[in-house]
């Protein structure tokens, strides 16, 4: 899922200091799983922000709603019969979902409610951890399923470098090595034959350094 | 030859080469680089200079050696892949040949959470591995890695380095294999102090035959005192510093443990010269430069063979 | 009507000051206690977290605040509902009612 963390608090207040009269967007995808943009947060997050503009003696009229999903267009239509009547949107859906309004509704300032984070899984309740950078050239084929690109500080394919001690990472005691765990997972598939080829530079391309990227899939248009 | 440089001249003629290293300054006094090289000079066949290394920015190793080569010595580019693509690694690469550096070390890099700009992009393009695979077939095929034709292929005697001490172990002389494999003429190797766990490596890479495959240097760094051994076992990754060293050390009253180190320093490239497939050693005698010839000559390296 | 305070949600905290409350104590079973195994451990936690959210907005953590006991305890429920009376008359209104005073009720729009 794409994971996040909410913004501080005083972050938002100081961004909606000009407002009086906004709607709070949530989304049931991810946002709600890895609870930072879901309905339980949309109202949390609603109460805290009246409370603080109250104390102020400051109001912020808010309308609360969670929608299906900010990355599909026909669940944001169904904000544009009401939307007008709103000075701006504190969406705490991923920065696509929060792009893609911004993009629908022109006239209507777009706010982030959150700082996403990245493709990752839960480890268990509160913790979640990267998986997956959307590079856009899997190799898990020949890494035992764990991702260099990803697991690796230095995202390199022939680790792991000489700062791995005891399966862990230089950059911390709290971050495993990702060779360490794609050669212990090769080892145990007994596949280590996939270890001893030089591998082509990788083709950064097809990752976001060839730009925004698109899928067109033509059999579904 | 590959390169001609005197380093590769040295080793090819078979004689136990000696190289060293030059930390180029934060700063742009090129006079710190020269004061240095002149504690070098004639000590080495060729000196390394470090590419930005722990992360802290530094004059570049490419003006590093040039500063070196004016004072007479033999410079060594290091060049990591952290902070450039591709693209401006085959630049530099370009360059440093035209400027005439001839040997070349390829390492991945620190990662920059360690240095003054931990919030820096890291870039990674390529790894280690493939930088050396890249500047062979420049310099063997005069091609750049797209095919294209190269007009005058840069001249390297191509290095990489190996932390035998590193996790996990196992994976370390297979891994010494792949940069043989891409094209890696010699190997410094990170500082070695636990003597048993080189031997062991030596023996395995033996095993595979490595050892005539590539030139082996061993590290080697000098101990100024206890509290030195104690910090770089405790705080640097992937070094290892056995208890009984450090006690040796230890056990010297503080005034007289910098001289024990230089002996310790010693004693340790003596016991490596005898080693079966180890061609040379590496002094790291970091920001204590003015101690190589001390260490070089009490080991027996000096004077330095010259081989037209 | 709550079945255990593990069904107290953030909001309906925060909803408690918004609508007027100067403090708000949360009263659960005995820790290890609890008929639905954890609930009034999930309730501790979301009161820390509220706890967090009135210091952030500079409400006054202190105005939240959970007990333990058990259902035949009455006496202990008093003095625990005595204590919290006294520590809000000591920390005094929120600012929300402060700021409110004379002003009329702000409007809510809740969609499900």
């Amino acid at each position: 899922m794409i994971t996040g963390t909410p913004k501080p608090i005083e972050e938002l207040l100081e961004m909606l200091e000009p407002y009086e009269n906004i709607i709070v967007a949530g989304c049931f995808g991810c946002v709600t799983v890895c609870r930072v943009g879901g309905d339980k947060e949309v109202q949390v997050l609603s109460s805290t922000l009246r409370l603080a503009r109250e104390a102020k003696g400051k109001n912020l009229q808010i309308r609360e709603v969670c929608l299906e999903r900010q990355c599909d267009p026909e669940y944001l239509e169904l904000m544009r019969p009401y939307l007008e009547e709103y000075q701006a949107v504190l969406s705490i859906a991923c920065g696509a979902g929060i792009q893609f309004l911004a993009e629908k509704f022109s006239k209507t300032p777009i706010l982030p409610g959150i700082n996403t984070g990245f493709l990752g899984v839960t480890e268990r309740q509160g913790e979640w951890t990267e998986r997956c950078q959307g590079c856009g050239d899997c190799v898990l084929h020949l890494t035992g399923g764990i991702c260099p690109v990803t697991r690796c500080a230095k995202s390199i394919f022939h680790g792991p470098c000489g700062g791995s001690v005891e399966g862990k990472c230089e950059i911390s005691k709290d971050v495993k090595c990702g060779w360490q765990l794609i050669i212990d997972r090769l080892k145990s598939l007994d596949q280590m034959e996939n270890y001893g080829k030089i591998k082509p530079y990788k083709g950064w391309d097809s990752s976001r350094d060839g730009g925004p990227r698109r899928i067109l899939r033509e059999d579904m248009i | 030859m590959k390169s001609g440089s005197n380093l590769e001249r040295v080793l090819s003629a078979g004689h136990f080469s000696v190289t060293a290293e030059c930390g180029p300054p934060r700063g742009a006094d090129p006079d710190v680089v020269r004061e240095k090289a002149a504690y070098v000079k004639d000590n080495v066949d060729a000196c390394n200079v470090t590419d930005n290394q722990t992360s802290v920015v530094r004059m570049s190793s490419l003006a590093g050696c040039m500063l070196v080569r004016e004072t007479g010595v033999e410079p060594l580019i290091q060049m990591v892949v952290r902070d450039r693509n591709r693209i401006a690694l085959q630049s530099d690469l370009l360059g440093a040949s035209a400027l005439g550096v001839r040997n070349l070390l390829c390492l991945s890099g620190d990662h920059q959470k360690f240095g003054d700009d931990p919030q820096a992009k890291n870039v990674f393009d390529i790894d280690s591995m493939q930088l050396i695979h890249m500047v062979k077939t420049m310099r063997d095929e005069g091609v750049f890695p797209s095919g294209e034709k190269l007009e005058g292929a840069p001249k390297f005697y191509i290095g990489c380095a190996v932390n035998p001490f590193a996790d996990p172990y196992d994976i370390r002389v297979p891994r010494l294999k792949l940069k043989i494999d891409a094209g890696a003429d010699f190997v410094q190797t990170q500082c070695i102090y636990n003597m048993e766990t080189f031997i062991k490596y030596m023996e395995d890479a033996k095993k595979e035959g490595l050892h005539e495959k590539i030139k082996i240097l061993a590290g080697v760094t000098p101990l100024k005192s206890a509290g030195m051994a104690k910090f770089m076992n405790r705080m640097v990754a992937g070094i290892d510093i056995p208890e009984a060293v450090i006690k040796r050390i230890a056990d010297e009253p503080k005034e007289k443990q910098a001289e024990k180190g230089i002996e310790m320093c010693i004693e340790q490239i003596h016991e490596l010269k005898e080693m079966e497939g180890i061609a040379g050693v590496h002094v790291m005698a970091i920001e204590w430069e003015e101690k190589l010839n001390e260490i070089i000559g009490g080991a027996g390296l000096l004077p330095r063979p010259v081989i037209e | 009507m709550l079945p255990c305070t593990g069904r107290i949600d953030e909001s309906l905290l925060l909803k408690a000051f918004e609508n007027g409350a100067d403090g708000v104590m949360v009263v659960g079973c005995l820790e290890g206690d609890c008929h639905y195994v954890n609930g009034n451990i999930r309730a501790r936690a979301r009161v820390e977290r509220v706890y967090q959210i009135l210091e952030q907005i500079e409400i006054g953590p202190d105005r939240v605040r959970m007990y333990n006991l058990s259902a035949g305890e009455g006496a202990k429920f008093a003095a625990f509902a005595n204590e919290f009376v006294e520590i809000i008359s000591t920390i005094g209104q929120s600012p929300i009612n402060k700021a409110r005073s004379g002003n009329s009720q702000p409007v809510q729009e809740v969609e499900s």
